[in-house]
């Protein structure tokens, strides 16, 4: 598995990213947001959490537009993999490749702590490695993480069985408790809680591995 | 020339932010404000006096930036 984690300026989770990659076998490279082309090769892009460019006028629009932005949607168009974690999970709802948008928490606080999730579809290669309505616990930060979406596409995401993740006890206003998201082809995924973060025991958890684990599987093989 | 986007929250799309502003504005006693929206202002200063074109321009704008059109709806005004 070849894996290629963005940087942006404010990104603030791409190392966590990249070690959470690395564990599960992942050849990593970090990518700077200025450049415009993939590493050759490259399985899955990791777009991490962070604050990328401040926040300015909307979570994730700035970084939405930069160069590589560019190259992370041709590469999900040919069927490559995406994984959106917190800001990323906005970055590439601005970018189009996911359905809806993350407004601020509807009780309007910043959100840092473990919640609990239960896993919506084991039927991705993000997810393989759960059993579909498993409980997880994985923690979540973020201040816009409120998923809106249209009734005509939340029925679209249900009838198509792309609701990744959903929270057990609904933190921040999302629609349908939706915690994560998969694209059409299932091979793009957003989600605001954070399972780099729960990779090792001193994290607290180790709930996040299995995401890892199930992309290592799939695109080991692959 | 001066071009003014207004960017607001779709009619229908909950707005936590204005709903917190109006309780702010209940407890300094202003009992009658039936709702609160709240938006942002973009102004532009585009190198150009053709204000069609600056119209034109400042919509693109909007529509690949400025707003968006997820939930958000925008107004363009040039302003001269």
């Amino acid at each position: 598995m070849r894996a290629a984690v963005i940087v942006f300026p404010g990104s603030n989770c791409d190392r966590d990213m990249a070690v959470a990659f690395e564990r599960a076998g992942a050849d990593v490279r970090m990518v700077w947001h200025k450049d415009d082309h993939l590493p050759e090769g490259t399985d899955i892009v990791g777009v991490p959490g962070g604050f990328s460019f401040g926040d300015y006028l909307r979570c994730g629009a700035i970084a939405a537009k930069s160069p590589i932005s560019r190259s992370i949607v041709a590469h999900a168009g040919r069927g490559g993999y995406v994984l959106g974690v917190c800001n990323g999970f906005q970055v590439l709802t601005e970018t189009g490749l996911l359905p809806g948008a993350l407004m601020r928490n509807s009780n309007l606080k910043f959100i840092c702590k473990p919640v609990d999730l239960t896993v919506a579809t084991a039927s991705s290669a993000f997810t393989s490695a759960y059993r579909q309505g498993q409980n997880v616990t994985v923690p979540v930060a973020h201040h816009d993480g409120n998923y809106q979406l249209d009734e005509a596409t939340l029925a679209q995401l249900e009838a198509e069985d792309r609701i990744a993740f959903r929270y057990v006890d609904n933190p921040n206003g999302s629609t349908a408790d939706i915690a994560g998201v998969l694209s059409a082809n299932r091979r793009v995924l957003g989600m605001m809680p954070h399972p780099e973060r729960a990779i090792d025991p001193a994290h607290g958890g180790t709930d996040g591995v299995a995401m890892f684990r199930s992309l290592a599987e799939a695109l080991v093989s692959a | 020339m001066k071009v003014r986007v207004d960017v607001m929250l779709k009619t229908g799309v909950l707005d936590p932010q204005g709903e917190a502003v109006r309780h702010a504005l209940g407890s300094l006693g202003f009992g009658n404000v039936n709702a609160v929206r709240q938006g942002k202002v973009i102004e532009l200063d585009l190198d150009t006096e053709d204000a069609a074109a600056a119209e034109a321009e400042a919509t693109e704008m909007a529509e690949k930036l400025l707003a968006n059109t997820v939930i958000e709806s925008y107004a363009v005004k040039v302003l001269g």
